[in-house]
């Protein structure tokens, strides 16, 4: 046992624990931004400033009663919520969030600061973000209820809808960056022109970075675009017979795929963990876009309304993978021009 | 460390379990995922292949049939559920006359 | 080895199972299970990028349609006029002829595989990258390439216009 596989274990405990606090902040956060977006003041009772009512939540949530239709498939019924949050954990595990970092000093090796470490890493998130399609699927047929089945399969259908415009946003990405290693292309965006532009791709690519969070918004399942769980028209829409942790467990895994597309996002576009002063603080500097990124996606859902399932449907096919497509050839074209 | 006997010999068995899922199951959907076990079954014969040769030429043929067998896959379904429209069944036994 | 023993024995039974199951969707999710275990054989084959798009294109998007497909028909066990519980060997004609084929299939491919002169063990190279394979794609390989991104489109509107209720003519 080197000290460096012992600081990767600890890596690894440590990542899935902040990504489960990570979602009980958003839990907050959300409930927080979305008061004063409506000028009200939101959870205040618990604790100092609210800063408890997650804590609250998860209890409340943990002494539900854990209901089972009765002609629900039990197998199938406690897979679904399962495929989803193992999905959302595994996706964050080849998004690398710091610099390599020798703990000042104590490890002989630096370590990286990525659970696992592929040449393939952009790869891997788009086919977890594949498999994440099952847990909805599955969950709305297992219910066996029709606002059930008919939410979980507009849901899915919306998903891999808009997986091709997520999947052409990072093929553009990708012809800049000239890997697919996340670990490569955030290093492609490190220096600055002018002295004080950074190198982000952002800048070289605006039109992919919207579509890309307009795709991440829409793999997430969130609004604008969170038609199957619009309350007055599907009851809830996948996850109506669900409750007590099953629930949580759904809401979960929306949380942590939220995380993971903007910590993609960061990344891709946002120059990851690259900032002014050393690259040692880096994570202070990924956290902070990440942040933002977030922030943005609360502000979307308490801002804008619902689209409405063929709305959204036509978007993603008629608006949104030609823009892509248009994307990536201008790019390609650009690069072969200019030999970025 | 596994040879190339190996592989082809579990792509051998899976060829096999695919071929008789299509002989024996008396539903299309099962036969079309029969048909799909034994696309794979070569995809991993050819990825064996390939890199038992040292070349690229294996993966990019897996690249190809894994596009081919999407397009068939697809067409497949959609003659399945043409079909189940008219018969609301789905054992081919019951497609055994020409006329409708 | 014993990763390969691992995924090889997923696979295998997982297959078998797909074959055995009455329930489609159970067959559909076994599929995947099976895919999932392929995938790993891939990786060990130093082959990520196919791993990875077998993930992407079977397990992701094919099965995403079979499952549609069972689940919008709501496909009905298999109704057959035999005892299912009968042998497939002792079955009415066509599927004993069946039965006996594969078994005749299975017993062929493991002699032939007996018989093969030892192959040693893989040369050790590097690792295939995505880059090699792209270039391959688009200089020796173009044309099966764009002859291929036409049939996609061709099947695409095949299985739109096959699965399409045609309900202006009056359903015939």
């Amino acid at each position: 046992m080197t000290p460096l596989l012992i600081a990767q274990i600890v890596l690894t405990l440590f990542v899935f624990v902040a990504l489960l606090s990570s979602a009980a902040g958003m839990v907050y956060f959300e409930r927080k931004i979305a008061a004063f977006l409506q000028q009200r003041v939101g959870p205040t009772l618990v604790g100092p400033r609210g800063l408890l009512q997650p804590l609250a939540d998860v209890i409340k949530l943990m002494f539900k009663e854990e209901l089972r239709p009765r002609a629900a498939d039990w197998f199938l019924f406690s897979l679904a919520p399962i495929i989803s949050a193992t999905a959302a954990f595994a996706a964050f595990a080849v998004v690398p969030f710091g610099a390599d970092t020798t703990l000042f000093g104590l490890l002989g090796t630096p370590l990286r600061l990525q659970v696992a470490d592929v040449n393939v890493a952009v790869l891997v998130i788009f086919a977890i973000a594949s498999m994440s399609v099952y847990g909805i699927v599955l969950a709305g047929w297992s219910s066996n209820s029709k606002y059930s089945l008919l939410g979980g399969l507009r849901s899915s259908a919306q998903m891999i809808s808009y997986e091709l415009s997520y999947g052409l946003a990072l093929a553009s990405v990708l012809l800049l960056g000239n890997s697919l290693s996340l670990n490569e292309i955030v290093r492609a965006q490190s220096g600055a022109w002018f002295g004080f532009i950074p190198r982000w791709f952002v800048f070289l690519q605006p039109v992919g970075f919207l579509v890309y969070m307009t795709a991440g918004i829409a793999e997430t399942n969130r609004a604008p675009f969170d038609f199957p769980e619009a309350e007055q028209e599907l009851v809830a829409g996948y996850h109506t017979e669900y409750s007590s942790m099953s629930f949580a467990m759904f809401f979960l895994a929306e949380y942590i795929n939220m995380v993971t597309v903007s910590a993609v996002a960061t990344n891709l576009y946002l120059g990851g963990w690259s900032g002014p002063f050393s690259d040692s603080i880096g994570w202070v500097w990924f956290l902070l876009k990440v942040g933002a990124i977030l922030f943005f996606y609360v502000w979307m859902r308490w801002t804008l309304p619902r689209y409405r399932y063929d709305q959204l449907m036509a978007f993603g096919w008629k608006v949104l993978l030609p823009v892509s497509v248009l994307n990536l050839i201008v790019t390609a074209a650009g690069v072969l021009a200019f030999g970025v | 460390m596994p040879s190339l006997n190996d592989y082809l010999l579990l792509s051998g068995i899976l060829f096999s379990i695919g071929t008789a899922g299509v002989f024996v199951r008396r539903n299309l959907i099962t036969i079309l995922l029969s048909v799909e076990i034994m696309l794979n079954a070569v995809n991993l014969s050819f990825v064996a292949f390939g890199r038992s040769l040292g070349t690229a030429d294996g993966q990019i043929i897996v690249f190809f049939v894994m596009t081919v067998a999407a397009a068939e896959a697809a067409v497949g379904l959609a003659i399945v559920i043409a079909l189940f429209r008219h018969r609301e069944s789905l054992n081919p036994d019951t497609f055994t006359t020409l006329k409708w | 080895m014993t990763l390969f023993y691992f995924f090889g024995a997923v696979a295998v039974i997982a297959s078998l199972l797909v074959i055995a199951q009455r329930n489609p969707i159970y067959s559909v999710l076994l599929l995947i299970a099976s895919f999932g275990a392929l995938s790993g054989l891939y990786v060990l084959l130093d082959a990520p990028f196919v791993a990875v798009i077998q993930i992407i294109i079977y397990a992701g998007a094919i099965m995403v349609l079979f499952l549609f497909v069972v689940m919008l028909l709501n496909a009905p066990q298999e109704e057959t006029d035999f005892d299912a519980r009968v042998h497939p060997l002792l079955r009415p004609a066509a599927m004993r002829l069946g039965a006996v084929l594969a078994i005749v299939l299975v017993v062929e491919l493991m002699w032939s595989l007996t018989r093969i002169t030892a192959s040693g063990s893989f040369p050790s190279g590097a690792v295939i990258s995505v880059a090699t394979i792209g270039r391959r794609l688009f200089t020796d390989y173009a044309f099966a390439f764009e002859v291929t991104s036409v049939l996609i489109l061709v099947a695409m509107v095949g299985a739109v216009v096959m699965a399409k209720q045609d309900t202006a003519r009056g359903g015939k």
